[in-house]
């Protein structure tokens, strides 16, 4: 949508002038009829009223995206924190899941995100280095590439259903936390590498060449040099994909979340209970969907404040990050 | 020595050449797997069928495994959810990039980043016990779960990722575009409006493209708060059943290796198919058009 024909912005540029400034001595500016002027004064209202207008809307997209979020919160905190106490935090469920507490869950959550994290992490960093380090811009390059982006976008449930024919059935891994790390890892890999790579390209230049310079060979100065300057970065990254593997409930569902389960894990290849899969069988599927609402609302507040905790983490510490560079 | 030193730097080379596949390899494993266990539903339903079928009802005998509904609903719901997010999420990344100032943008910044964190199974939740009763009530509906409770909730999720693409898009434009147009006596809007946002098209494009992939793919959202009903919507306000509702909700029933078991797989496929089809089109365009340098308006 055009907010004014181009005409009038060619003839009225000069105008703009005239009226600003009485003592140009262009000819054409001065020989201009007075209506000229005046159209010109309402032009330059109008173009600023437009700018102000748009401006304000603007404003208002940001404004709504900050109210979605402090509203989400705020309702969650308002509903869940009476929910909250010892027993919630340190109990298993009781009464076919109307009672109790979540512990399985909170730790099901913990296993498998972290699983997640050391499956994907070495991979990650190492994918990164080469496509920083070593990579010559080219064919491979640009395969591999195309493979991270593709892999960020496939959906969570394209993930557990890959999830569940390989690692479940295929490797007959059984439904278990060890498959659902496998199927995490997988999903959170691209944002591994993303910011394994993001935290590279911060180390200067000139780190590399004082030590290439120094004899040093380039495995020698990625070990010794790059990558420890690069590994807080780096944690920042996996903090995030922490973060991301432990709010995941589709790429779960088919591979390493049950229902319930009434004992603790006691090897990798126990299936077990997560937070957002309790969230989503408790208010979907639960035997009293209304009855257990305070344990949704408190279940959901966890898996938040977890989430939120990790993100605030590395936002910080990124924050601080860059200002050492 | 010095010749085996060599030699050593060249294996590590290799090895980290060979981690690097690692994406394509899970990749590759992620079609391999999904077509191995999709595609034998084709023997019994024909492909055509399976695609442009009117009627779901995988449980029923004989059961019936048309696809069609849940593929509109899945447009439909992408479509929405692409119309309220595309405004709101270039308008932000606007205001961010362009019009904040520093302050308000190291406030805004980790909102963005907040909301793009939210797991997706609390948005759901979200959506069924506040936004559900809230349309119900309002609209005077039969169910507050529907296409545009869905799309709204959809839209929060891909509003993120839209905005922060759009960002550095926005960025990359180079200083020069901006100062000529604003020595030439254009305000800061107008500028933003005709230089800035045709300098950034292709990264917008970009931005887009990978929000509604987003938006197509995600499984928790639609599953909880879309209504579940396989019907080819016709209002707003009809409950529907997007594929990867479908699959999330139906795998747990499916009996293993069995043709209802096969034909949640091939909806994957599709959905994979459709997800693809969004990132290779978004990188296509991030190759061709890309911002390189003052010289490229």
């Amino acid at each position: 949508m055009r907010q004014e024909p181009p005409k009038e912005s060619i003839i009225g540029a000069p105008n703009y002038h005239r009226v600003s400034g009485p003592s140009s001595g262009q000819e054409k500016l001065s020989s201009l009829p007075v209506s000229g002027l005046d159209q010109a004064a309402a032009l330059r209202g109008r173009r600023q009223l437009a700018q102000t207008g748009m401006f304000g809307l603007f404003r208002l997209a940001v404004l709504i995206n900050g109210l979605a979020l402090v509203i989400i919160l705020a309702f969650l905190l308002y509903n869940g924190v009476g929910a909250i106490n010892w027993t919630f935090l340190s109990e298993a469920p009781r009464d076919s899941m109307t009672k109790g507490g979540i512990l399985p869950c909170i730790l099901g959550t913990f296993l498998l995100s972290f699983g997640a994290m050391i499956v994907a992490f070495p991979w990650g960093v190492a994918s990164a280095v080469y496509l920083h380090e070593y990579a010559h811009p080219g064919l491979a390059v640009r395969v591999i590439r195309m493979g991270i982006n593709n892999l960020a976008g496939v959906p969570s449930v394209v993930f557990g259903l890959f999830g569940l024919a390989f690692f479940v059935t295929w490797l007959k891994l059984g439904v278990s936390i060890l498959a659902g790390a496998l199927t995490l890892g997988a999903l959170i890999l691209p944002v591994i590498i993303g910011t394994a790579e993001e935290a590279l390209r911060a180390v200067p230049a000139t780190y590399r060449e004082a030590s290439l310079a120094l004899g040093a060979t380039k495995w020698q100065t990625i070990y010794r040099v790059v990558l420890p300057a690069a590994f807080p970065g780096m944690l920042t990254g996996s903090i995030l994909g922490i973060s991301r593997a432990a709010g995941e409930t589709a790429a779960i569902m088919f591979t390493a979340a049950v229902f319930f389960t009434p004992r603790m894990p006691s090897s990798i290849l126990d299936p077990v209970m997560a937070l957002p899969y309790h969230i989503y069988v408790l208010a979907t599927a639960g035997t009293a969907i209304e009855a257990t609402r305070p344990l949704q609302y408190g279940t959901a507040l966890v898996l938040i404040a977890l989430v939120f905790g990790m993100n605030l983490i590395a936002i910080i510490y990124r924050a601080r990050l860059q200002k050492k560079y | 020595m010095f010749k085996n030193r060599q030699v050593r730097e060249k294996a590590i080379r290799m090895a980290f050449f060979a981690s690097a596949t690692v994406s394509i390899v899970v990749l590759s494993l992620i079609i391999v797997f999904l077509f191995m266990e999709g595609v034998p539903i084709f023997k019994d339903v024909p492909i055509t069928k399976f695609l442009f079928g009117r009627s779901w009802y995988p449980t029923s005998d004989p059961p019936d495994f048309g696809i069609f509904p849940l593929l509109m609903a899945s447009m439909a719901v992408t479509m929405l959810s692409a119309a309220l997010a595309i405004p709101l999420g270039i308008m932000t990344a606007i205001y961010l990039a362009e019009i904040a100032t520093p302050r308000v943008r190291q406030l805004f910044k980790p909102v963005v980043e907040l909301l793009a964190a939210l797991p997706s199974v609390v948005i759901g939740f979200f959506g069924m016990v506040v936004v559900a009763p809230f349309l119900q009530e309002t609209f005077n509906l039969a169910t507050g779960l529907n296409l545009f409770n869905a799309s709204l909730m959809l839209a929060f999720m891909a509003v993120p990722t839209i905005t922060s693409i759009s960002e550095d898009a926005i960025y990359s434009v180079p200083i020069e575009l901006k100062e000529a147009s604003l020595a030439l006596g254009a305000t800061h809007w107008e500028t933003i409006f005709r230089v800035i946002v045709p300098a950034s098209l292709s990264g917008l494009s970009t931005a887009i493209i990978l929000g509604m992939s987003r938006s197509i793919g995600e499984t928790m959202v639609v599953l909880m708060v879309a209504g579940g009903a396989a019907l080819v919507p016709t209002s707003l306000f009809d409950p529907v059943r997007p594929m990867p509702a479908s699959i999330a909700a139906e795998m747990a029933e499916a009996p293993f290796r069995s043709d209802h078991y096969y034909a949640l797989f091939a909806i994957g496929m599709v959905l994979f198919i459709f997800t693809l089809g969004f990132n290779l089109i978004a990188d296509h365009i991030a190759q061709k058009h890309k911002q390189v340098g003052a010289a490229t308006l």
